[in-house]
């Protein structure tokens, strides 16, 4: 064995965790509906395929090859447990073609079950993304917790909850019917915006680990694209995800500062990236069912633009964050829409919108503030412009952004 | 509950705090102060010296020792700290995560400890 090989055998491993982990997720935890028996189950092939494959080789398949050795150390554990009698049939279901390997490598996609499962109603809504990066892509606590600014300890402890739920409260493995589906599927939808988000917000400076959420939250949306081709949402979202993506390497200059998207040079913009994006959104589009997501991606559509046309079309914004308003009056939206009106039809109007919005729901928004400090400070009204600027800055993440207000702001 | 914000800064951060108050390191560690308190969840804080002003003192079976400079030899050093009343870890966390020297040192969250409080001032 040397050093050569066992970095095949490694590399070997990584590429089959990375593209089958999910696959195998779900399919184990189907039948038993226990994601953790399931997650142990894989991690301990794993690490036996570490040991077992420098000594007989990489299988054949080894994807089959890990089904296989996780469905018996599954079973073992039952046996082990003297389960319940109703998990007896799903016993036998995993059982059942154990030797016949062949079949193996047709085994069902179950990747929609387990998105659903971890989006479900009677799981934290904020334990929806965390639960779906770990269950379907195998990332582990540590990492997600970092993500979410959560302690790497608490992240862990709510997995487990989150599991332990799944199985000891009867949460079933399926697709919703077709009555509760938008609800189900708009939480899957979320959850997976979410994980984007974080990877885009997260890319401020040369940690290298949200810009790696981000590509996987585009992922996932394609999973779930593969899985439901026929929903508009979904090809929403992966729309708008491609849009903004398209944009990474234009929302820095050559020194690291902070570039606002109308400022940005569209030549850095990826038009394969912008030319995929336009054709999920006009996919969405043909099926006549406009929904948040399609929206959000539409307004991306209009910035896109600009690397044609060379202008914004600000009214067709503003259109769309109206339409936006009525489905989804978040105050992300609603601060969006400020910001546009305010270029289509002034700062005052902007302003007006930005205004009537609860303030307390705003106190530590930051984009509200940085908004409203740049419609103060084109109405001229600096000494509140430099107020809002203030609270913008202090409520920064991103050390890019955080000096690009300062600067304005001064 | 409240919570500790222990801030750790580089030689670089503590060098540029002697700008004259319109750089950008004061600029926006007095954001992020306004953001705390009209936000409400600021109890106290102030920053410290810079650590070469540290002395430390240690005293071992009698015998007093003396020593300039902070306590721990690290890169980077405790540069102030800052008490916030907040719901839970979570939220402190967040709060942390704006904090100016998370983007060129460390901040550690620690909450106060109220019940060892009691028993030693009773």
């Amino acid at each position: 064995m040397t050093g050569s090989d066992d970095e095949k055998v490694h590399r070997a491993v990584e590429r089959v965790a990375r593209e089958s982990y999910g696959r195998l997720v779900a399919y184990l935890s189907v039948h038993t509906r226990d994601l953790a028996g399931a997650e142990d189950a894989l991690s301990e092939a794993l690490l036996k395929a570490l040991t077992a494959w420098p000594r007989d080789g990489i299988p054949q398949n080894p994807e089959a090859w890990l089904l296989t050795t996780a469905r018996r150390s599954l079973i073992d554990f039952f046996r082990h447990q003297r389960v319940v009698l109703d998990s007896e049939p799903d016993l036998l279901l995993l059982t059942r073609d154990l030797t016949e390997d062949t079949l193996e490598t047709n085994y069902p996609d179950e990747r929609l079950k387990l998105l659903f499962v971890c989006a479900h109603p009677a799981i934290d809504p904020a334990m929806h993304t965390p639960l779906m990066l770990q269950a379907v892509l195998g990332l582990d606590a540590v990492r997600i917790a970092g993500a979410f600014l959560v302690a790497p300890k608490t992240m862990g402890q709510r997995l487990v909850r989150a599991k332990t739920k799944i199985r000891d409260g009867g949460i079933r493995f399926e697709v919703p019917e077709k009555r509760e589906l938008p609800e189900r599927l708009d939480a899957v939808l979320e959850a997976i915006y979410a994980a984007f988000g974080i990877g885009w917000d997260d890319m401020a400076g040369a940690d290298q680990r949200g810009r790696g959420l981000a590509e996987e939250a585009i992922w996932l949306a394609r999973v779930l694209l593969q899985l439901m081709p026929d929903e508009a949402e979904v090809q929403g979202l992966l729309s708008l995800m491609l849009h903004c993506e398209a944009r990474r390497a234009a929302r820095r200059d050559g020194d690291g500062h902070y570039v606002p998207l109308s400022e940005q040079d569209p030549k850095l913009w990826s038009l394969s990236f912008i030319e995929e994006a336009e054709c999920h959104l006009a996919e969405a589009f043909k099926c006549g069912r406009p929904g948040r997501f399609q929206l959000e991606a539409a307004i991306q559509s209009v910035h896109a633009e600009r690397a044609r046309s060379g202008r914004i079309e600000w009214t067709a914004i503003v259109r769309f964050y109206e339409q936006l308003n009525r489905v989804s009056p978040t105050i992300g939206i609603r601060t969006g829409y400020a910001a546009a009106l305010a270029e289509a039809n002034g700062a005052e109007e902007g302003l007006a919108v930005l205004d009537a919005i609860n303030q307390d729901a705003v106190s530590a928004y930051q984009p509200y503030w940085a908004v409203r400090a740049h419609l103060l400070q084109r109405l001229g009204r600096s000494a509140e412009a430099s107020d809002a600027y203030d609270r913008a800055i202090g409520l920064a993440e991103d050390s890019a952004v955080r000096e690009f207000l300062l600067q304005k702001r001064s | 509950m409240q919570f500790a914000l222990l801030i750790y800064e580089s030689p670089q951060a503590f060098a540029s705090r002697k700008g004259d108050g319109s750089d950008a390191y004061t600029g926006a560690w007095r954001a992020y102060h306004k953001a705390l308190v009209e936000s409400g969840v600021f109890v106290g804080g102030d920053p410290l010296e810079v650590p070469e002003t540290g002395t430390t003192i240690r005293i071992k079976e009698g015998k007093r020792g003396v020593q300039d400079g902070p306590y721990a030899d690290t890169k980077e050093q405790l540069g102030g700290f800052t008490i916030l009343e907040l719901p839970s870890l979570d939220a402190a966390l967040e709060w942390a995560a704006r904090c100016p020297a998370a983007a060129y040192g460390a901040v550690e969250v620690r909450p106060l400890a109220p019940e060892t409080k009691r028993r030693i001032v009773e």
